[in-house]
């Protein structure tokens, strides 16, 4: 099998990638093990909330403050800007909506009611502006009775903190109410199945029963609607007679979930290949140090051939790249990844502090092409978490970069 | 009365809540002597909560150590019997390697049935239908009576039967003094922790069950006993790799004893001498992780491929004999002191050296001297007694529920866990039976339970009476729910400072076995408590809402 670029790994880089070719009309598969970071979404995308020790208002103006070799100062920062208007629109091509630009943060309403600061988020989520005051008089954390993973007393910490007053109730329909039976059922995804049809007018009247009680404004549920589409969350809406957002859960998360089957359609309807639940697990050099061919799991000595492939395998918690007790490597070609030797190095003692091993990742020219000893490979390029050198998590950058990674690639693909 | 509602005067009071203080405490309180247990931190907080949760047979020191190991057969068979939901019989195998002396083997047996330990040698081929993970070369095998023993549940055990004899118990209250009077001890000074508050406090009698820090507690009397902190490093597995505990047939070393607990197998020990000042903080190296893990998969070769859940490490109180003070000749055995024969200090008793397996008999000399020493006379009872959740009510119908259908997994967790104390858990009614750690089947009502009748004041105490987050997930996502539920209690910001102690400790453990998908496990737990929940070293600010509680 002979494409035009092969994509290692399907979460938001790889899929963003797959699309953006596909598009140009380009062959394209994409292998994928399986879940993503995507499934762990907090339901924004983080652009850039932190450099340093200081929280970011204006992220294109705080990149000027970041490394020159970070992913985004290699892409150019009015690069950047550029790239960042093409997200909404590639959402929105898969049917999903996001709020926020890149001009300025929004926050964003953790589970724990921890304001943090956000670019772009799905539509479902309240999010608040850092400067002015919320319109919200008084709201309603609306729980399922049973529900463990959503937290309204932290949340209403955080509504106060907003300056929004909060009361609190929970809900419970009868298929809901089912899930009970098992004690381990009660869950987000297995809660978001339920929610369609009749389901949705029964929560509605329920919704709209304890907020009449409470005269509340607003509606804050869990984001536990829409595993598979917005459909749910929007006939939720016109149903219930005050303006509701849901907050975020502790994971896994729905409406991730949902952006990487949608993601993942799109890019099947624009003739993708998806292959999913594989794994790369080689790949063959020609003899000038390009890659020719790699080698699935599945399709064994059946190779896939392309002209160019793109690494978009994710950082350590995705198997981009792995750890043993002696050396950090990069697992599909043996690439160049840059870790201390000495494994005392790898971390701080503080888990909340900055880990050294947050930053792991390979080591890649200006055009995104990684090293491998010393070498630049000239047909593959890196993107999202698996490059490394910046450390997502502090700067809450890991879907922008992976984003934009993915999107500067793809242009620099003929 | 103090503050606390306490009475301010004691005929004993104890300083250290781990197995021999809680052990004490409840002797005391049996034999009728108002009593009172006091603790810096939390119940099994230090050599307790630390160690392999052996039940040992004592075969490990009958070559050496011939009197310590028919304590310990005896002790064995005892906790059986008063304590039989804290305890696995899962029986033990010593196995002999290619690289060990077979010899060894027949001077083993013999010393073991010396010492009353019911050893029999037993065909290689045997010993591998029987524990199927012990390495298939082994040349020898020999079956004791070896079993598990959940420290922290046989500490809460204790704890819960001295309450029920009029015992008094405060955690998280520091001694910071010793209160003299003509040369004897009348009390002690405790600092509340969380108010930092100093409450002077009376008694007839102080018993020093401070472990390693009784070292320290002696001290304030002005009394020097000869301490020398041996630190032990244990490495927990992902899963129970063995069902039957596996001890390598030769002399005690480094890392010959694999032990399965519930959920997990534990391989340990090492031994090494560390400075006293350092006893506040192991960590453990790459060195002994080096070593546990190359020895342990001799042992058991799948070791080499299970994921390691964490490291850590304790220290054993040993005690060098009072006529060498250069440490050289150390007992094992169990230490009681009288400070007024050894030191003229009146009032005061040290019970130190000893092991987990032996508790009971050292709360039985201490109690015994300080029954002498204030003239009461009544015999020890603990060796007859169950202990609560072990009083004989195993099968006893739990619950509405379950007087129709069967129990369910987390009803049976729960049963294994705090035995007939299992029928005070709420199950069934509005969320009580709700999930909150999967891994090891923590419910809703078990965490309320814990709160309300075991002294939890944070996630590490409810880890230790439950077993939450103790999983492969080590609690990256119950900690959160759990969090949730004791902010009712005691506070937003309490609970989600808590919850960063919490991790921050399951850290600890981690980053001595981080790679591979120990390291995973910590990337993914920063990516959702930091990444999704927001939660980094920053302040947690408090509002009006937190305030109203």
């Amino acid at each position: 099998m002979k494409y035009d670029t092969i994509i290692i790994g399907g979460g938001l880089s790889g899929l963003t990638a797959g699309i953006k070719l596909a598009e140009k009309g380009k062959k394209v598969a994409i292998v994928s093990l399986g879940q993503s970071a995507l499934h762990f979404s907090s339901g924004s995308l983080g652009l850039l909330g932190q450099v340093g020790d200081k929280e970011v208002s204006s992220p294109l103006e705080a990149m000027k403050e970041l490394d020159e070799n970070h992913p985004y100062r290699r892409i150019g920062i009015d690069c950047v800007a550029a790239l960042a208007k093409e997200v909404k629109p590639m959402f929105a091509a898969a049917g999903m909506s996001l709020d926020g630009d890149e001009t300025v943060n929004r926050y964003r309403l953790t589970p724990f009611g921890i304001c943090k600061p956000s670019w772009l988020t799905f539509s479902d989520f309240i999010t608040f502006d850092k400067n002015e005051p919320s319109k919200i008089k008084k709201c309603i954390i609306i729980n399922f009775k049973g529900y463990l993973d959503f937290y309204p007393d932290f949340i209403a910490d955080g509504l106060g903190r907003m300056g929004v007053e909060s009361v609190q109730a929970t809900v419970s329909v009868d298929v809901v109410e089912r899930l009970r039976k098992s004690s381990s059922e009660m869950r987000a995804a297995s809660i978001a199945r339920l929610l369609r049809g009749d389901v949705i007018d029964a929560l509605a009247a329920e919704i709209n029963r304890v907020a009449d009680d409470a005269d509340a404004d607003t509606v804050l549920i869990p984001a536990v609607v829409g595993f598979d589409s917005e459909k749910p969350l929007a006939m939720l809406r016109e149903k219930v007679l005050r303006p509701v957002y849901c907050v975020a859960t502790t994971p896994m998360s729905v409406c991730g979930t949902r952006a990487q089957l949608l993601l993942r359609r799109r890019f099947e309807q624009l003739g993708g290949i998806y292959l999913l639940g594989d794994n790369v697990a080689s790949g063959k050099f020609a003899s000038d140090g390009r890659i020719k061919s790699v080698m699935t799991t599945n399709l064994g000595d059946d190779e896939m051939e392309a002209d160019t492939f793109i690494l978009a395998t994710g950082g350590l918690f995705s198997r981009g790249i792995v750890a043993d007790p002696h050396k950090v490597y990069e697992p599909v070609f043996g690439l160049d990844v840059r870790a201390p030797e000495d494994r005392e190095q790898w971390y701080e003692r503080d888990f909340f502090a900055k880990q050294p091993y947050m930053s792991f990742g390979v080591s890649v020219d200006e055009d995104f092409h990684p090293l491998r000893s010393g070498k630049a490979v000239g047909n593959l390029y890196a993107v999202g978490a698996v490059i490394g050198g910046y450390d997502a998590l502090k700067e809450g950058s890991g879907a922008g970069v992976a984003l934009l990674t993915a999107l500067y690639v793809a242009n620099m693909i003929k | 009365m103090n503050k606390k509602g306490y009475p301010k005067s004691y005929d004993v009071i104890i300083i250290g809540a781990g197995a021999t203080g809680a052990g004490t405490a409840r002797d005391c309180a049996m034999r009728g002597l108002s009593t009172l247990l006091v603790e810096r931190f939390d119940f099994t907080a230090g050599a307790t909560g630390r160690n392999h949760g052996l039940l040992h047979s004592g075969a490990r020191y009958a070559v050496t150590d011939g009197e310590s190991a028919s304590e310990c057969i005896k002790e064995n068979m005892i906790l059986r019997r008063i304590a039989a939901h804290c305890v696995e019989e899962t029986g033990g195998l010593f196995v002999t390697l290619p690289e060990d002396d077979l010899d060894y083997q027949k001077l083993f047996i013999e010393s073991c049935q010396k010492a009353g330990i019911d050893a029999k040698a037993l065909d290689p081929a045997e010993a591998i239908a029987m524990e199927p993970a012990v390495n298939k070369d082994i040349i020898g095998a020999v079956t004791v009576p070896d079993g598990a023993v959940d420290p922290f549940r046989l500490t809460t055990a204790n704890v819960i039967d001295a309450r029920r004899h009029g015992a008094d118990v405060l955690t998280y209250h520091e001694v910071v003094g010793l209160k003299m009077s003509n040369g004897r001890v009348t009390g002690v000074e405790v600092q509340d922790r969380s108010t930092g508050d100093i409450i002077a406090i009376e008694s007839r009698l102080v018993i020093n069950a401070g472990g390693i820090w009784g070292h320290g507690i002696a001290a304030k009397a002005g009394i020097r006993i000869n301490m020398f902190p041996a630190k032990g490093a244990l490495l927990i597995f992902g899963h129970r790799v063995n069902n039957v505990v596996i001890n390598r047939c030769r002399k005690p070393a480094d890392a010959d004893i694999l032990v399965p607990g519930d959920t997990i197998s534990l391989i340990g020990t090492t031994s090494s001498r560390v400075p006293y000042d350092s006893v506040d903080n192991m960590d453990v190296t790459q060195e002994e992780v080096d070593v546990l893990l190359r020895e342990g998969i001799k042992i058991a070769p799948s070791l080499a491929y299970t994921r390691i859940l964490r490291a850590y490490a304790g220290v054993r109180p040993l005690i060098a004999s009072d006529n060498d003070p250069s440490g050289r000749s150390i007992s094992r055995g169990i230490v009681c002191l009288d400070h007024a024969t050894r030191d003229g200090v009146e009032g005061f008793i040290t019970i130190s050296g000893g092991k987990l397996m032996t508790y009971r008999l050292m709360a039985q000399w201490a109690t015994d001297l300080a029954c002498k020493k204030l003239g009461v006379d009544a015999v020890c009872l603990t060796a007859e007694k169950p202990l609560p959740g072990s009083d004989g009510a195993k099968d006893r119908k739990q619950t509405a529920k379950s007087h129709i259908i069967e129990l369910s997994t987390d009803q049976k967790a729960a049963l294994g866990r705090h035995g007939s104390l299992a029928e005070e858990i709420k199950f069934g009614d509005d969320i009580d039976d709700s999930l909150v750690c999967e891994c090891e089947q923590v419910s809703v009502g078990e965490i309320k339970y814990a709160i309300d009748k075991l002294h939890v004041n944070n996630l590490v105490n409810l880890r230790r009476r439950t077993r939450l987050g103790m999983g492969t997930c080590q609690g990256g996502i119950c900690a959160c729910r759990a969090s949730a539920i004791m902010a009712k209690r005691f506070g937003n910001v309490a609970a989600l400072g808590d919850l960063r102690s919490f991790v921050n400790e399951r850290w600890k453990g981690m980053r001595p076995v981080g790679w591979g998908q120990t390291l995973v496990e910590a990337d993914f737990a920063a990516w959702i408590y930091e990444g999704v929940g927001g939660l980094d070293a920053g302040d947690l600010k408090s509002t009006k809402n937190d305030a109203l509680k």
